[in-house]
């Protein structure tokens, strides 16, 4: 390892500044894939590991991936809910990697809700 | 391929000897066994300060809270929540005497009165990867200062802090840097002191566990700003996982080239190195910690001349401890003003303590200056188990003093802990109850200064055995009429008299415990009695014939066979048998064991 200088380090710190931000849970979306068995037998691991890829190769630090239990629509699986910071989460489903590739080019880049696969905005709650 | 969670599992001190390494390593292969190896990262980090519930892993990004782990919980937990995505209710905390889980680490009381400046990096960077502190902005306040920033500036900056040593003396640490820096003399050197010794403080050990580069940074600076080039951390033999962290945190320090000459590639030579000390509690005294590196005996010196002037090998040298390093960073970077806007008029910034005793959240917490006792001890401590009265706490350890109950709303800062007879010290919280009795608590603390005594001062060495052997007497049953009043002459002669710091304070846990709680001291002495049910020879058993359904238990377990009775009839203790070990008390299902 040669020494480094000034701007040597700042490349480290660029490299390693996305691993930071999820450990402080910095994050301005988080996309939950449901991963009840419902979901991982519709297919959601697949779906889960594209999404990891999507979203390295965006470049975006600033973007959470997750997993939930099952959503409670089962026939709907595969499911996704986004959720971007100060807005109202999106629920997706049906999903396949092309779909997921969408959605996240839309609606987590330029917040447009990809209207034709999501199922309901806003969330359940409890009475 | 990059992670979609980080699990953090905590690998202090404290979680690794509740078996935190192989917890680790179950998940590890549990994650692999699940495929989930290449989208989950598990972490060691340092010491996350919950130690009460470990071992601890924290799931992040979703700042889920998994406490008191076992290995058995292990593939149920990976399946559950890393597979299916369903957090699991039963390994989270639920806090004393209520009954909901809490899952975040952000809605535990215990961690959300906090306020991190030394310890921001806990829980959240594995302490032997260097990346993951420069991540952290680690390095960068080397930058600022090697860039922009003349020793001059440095200094300044300290000084307007307000920063004070956080080992115990609380001498303001610009001015420390400023004196040295101002000294005739070359080489100058730095050190770190990091020969905690309190018993029940470990803040220190911590820090260096969790972030030994926000140490090594601290040090950088430091050196940059009083002209030295060579540094000595200078560190207890018995925290063998602080100094593998510490090493590995200096080599890859030193293969950056953040260590060693033309530090990036600015003109600054710095290195560092590491010196053992073999736990001597005077080692933390500032001359004889140099003595120590020296390799002659750890004897204090008298002062003047002040290290700063005349210290190791006779050269001007800086020493602070590892909290008042860790300090430096943050400061330069965020600015002496944000410090200065933490705390109280003269105490600046945050302090962190180890709670323990009798305290449910038992642990380590940093918390800013001011903060009430009732806060630490109430909000964050979450109270005395069992339903006990709280009846102090002893801080600044064997050098410091008890606080009483009666000053619970008291604000923690230097001038007031002093004001009360306690003192900040290096930051040990031990929490008594009325189980306590402070004759004894002050004979215990005796007894460890007794023994760490160096014996240079007579005053210290023989004041400090006198002492004990009346506090022992006391307990005994053996008290005098005048004792009090002759442990009080004593205690303000030896601080007089004695030299260094360990003499100076030694005194204080007797006479804080004499002000605050002399009556217990006189019933003990006059009537015979410990209140607090403590001292073996002025305590006995009973049984309360009304009470005892002669379930025979009791006589069962009796290792001396002090109790008979027939069944179903009462007992009785033959008081010249028993040898009070309280095994009847604790096993009687009927209450009717009484100590008197």
């Amino acid at each position: 390892m040669p020494k480094l200088n000034i701007k040597d380090l700042e490349e480290i710190r660029k490299k390693v500044r996305k691993a930071a931000l999820l450990r402080e849970g910095i994050s301005n979306a988080k996309i939950t894939v449901h991963m009840g068995t419902c979901g991982i037998a519709a297919g959601a691991r697949p779906i889960m590991n594209a999404l990891i890829k999507i979203v390295e190769e965006s470049g975006r630090d600033d973007v959470i991936v997750t997993t939930s239990g099952c959503a409670g629509l089962c026939s709907r699986e595969p499911m996704a809910t986004v959720e971007l910071k100060g807005e109202t989460p999106v629920k997706y489903g049906d999903l396949t990697e092309d779909k997921i590739k969408k959605i996240f080019s839309e609606h987590v880049l330029k917040g447009k809700i990809v209207e034709e696969y999501a199922l309901v905005i806003g969330s359940e709650r409890e009475p | 391929m990059a992670y979609r969670t980080h699990l953090m599992v905590c690998t202090g001190t404290a979680c690794v000897s509740c078996g935190a390494f192989n917890i680790k390593k179950l998940l590890e292969e549990e994650i692999k066994k699940q495929k989930l190896d290449k989208e989950i990262l598990v972490v060691g980090t340092g010491c996350q300060g919950f130690c009460a519930q470990g071992p601890i892993v924290v799931v992040q990004p979703d700042d889920i809270f998994y406490q008191l782990l076992s290995p058995e919980d292990i593939p149920f937990l990976v399946e559950e929540h890393f597979l299916k995505g369903r957090p699991v209710k039963k390994m989270m905390y639920t806090p004393p005497g209520e009954k909901i889980q809490i899952p975040t680490v952000s809605e535990i009381g215990f961690f959300s009165k906090q306020r991190l400046i030394a310890l921001r990096n806990k829980g959240l960077i594995d302490a032997e990867k260097i990346d993951d502190y420069i991540g952290r902005d680690g390095y960068n306040a080397l930058i600022k200062v090697l860039t922009s920033m003349s020793s001059e500036d440095i200094i300044k900056e300290i000084k307007n802090s307000g920063l004070r040593g956080r080992g115990g003396g609380g001498f303001p640490t610009g001015l420390k840097w400023d004196i040295c820096k101002n000294s005739k003399g070359e080489p100058k050197y730095i050190i770190c002191n990091a020969d905690e010794g309190d018993p029940g403080a470990y803040m220190d050990r911590s820090i260096v566990e969790s972030d030994p580069h926000a140490v090594i940074e601290g040090m950088l600076i430091g050196a940059k700003a009083i002209g030295a080039q060579q540094g000595f951390v200078y560190i207890r033999t018995e925290y063998p996982l602080a100094i593998h962290r510490l090493e590995v945190a200096i080599e890859q320090a030193q293969e950056y080239g953040l260590l060693g000459k033309d530090i990036l590639g600015k003109g600054f030579d710095f290195d560092l190195e590491i010196k053992q000390g073999a736990g001597a509690f005077v080692c933390g005294e500032e001359t004889s910690l140099i003595h120590s590196i020296e390799g002659i005996s750890p004897e204090p010196s008298q002062r003047p001349p002040f290290p700063a002037e005349s210290g190791l090998w006779g050269k001007p040298t800086n020493i602070n401890n590892v909290e008042t390093w860790a300090n430096v960073p943050r400061i330069i970077l965020r600015g002496a003003d944000w410090f200065a806007g933490i705390g109280t008029e003269k105490s600046k910034g945050t302090k962190v303590f180890s709670l323990v005793g009798k305290i449910n959240n038992t642990g380590l917490v940093e918390v800013p200056m001011g903060i009430t006792l009732k806060e630490i001890i109430y909000d964050i401590g979450g109270g005395v188990p069992g339903g006990k009265k709280f009846k102090g706490v002893q801080i600044g350890g064997p050098s410091g003093g008890v606080v009483p109950a009666s000053l619970i709303d008291l604000p923690v800062d230097y001038e007031k802990l002093t004001e009360v007879g306690s003192m900040m010290g290096s930051g040990g919280m031990v929490v008594v109850d009325e189980d306590t009795c402070m004759v004894d608590l002050a004979r215990y603390f005796l007894e460890f200064t007794s023994d760490e005594s160096c014996g240079k001062c007579a005053s210290c060495r023989e004041g400090s055995s006198a002492m004990l052997e009346i506090l022992t007497r006391i307990t005994e049953g053996k008290g005098k009429e005048g004792d009090i009043e002759f442990l009080e002459e004593l205690g303000y002669a030896i601080k007089d008299a004695s030299q260094c710091g360990l003499g100076q304070t030694l005194p204080n846990p007797v006479l804080s415990t004499i002000d605050n709680f002399r009556d217990e001291y006189e019933a003990h002495i006059k009537n015979k009695k410990c209140p607090a049910h403590v001292c073996k020879a002025l305590i006995s058993f009973h049984i309360d014939p009304d009470k005892c359904t002669g379930c025979t238990v009791c006589a069962i377990k009796c290792p001396a066979d002090a109790i008979s009775g027939n069944r179903k009839e009462p007992h009785i203790i033959d008081q010249d048998k028993c040898i009070k070990c309280g095994i009847c008390y604790t096993v009687c299902k009927f209450d009717s064991v009484k100590v008197e």
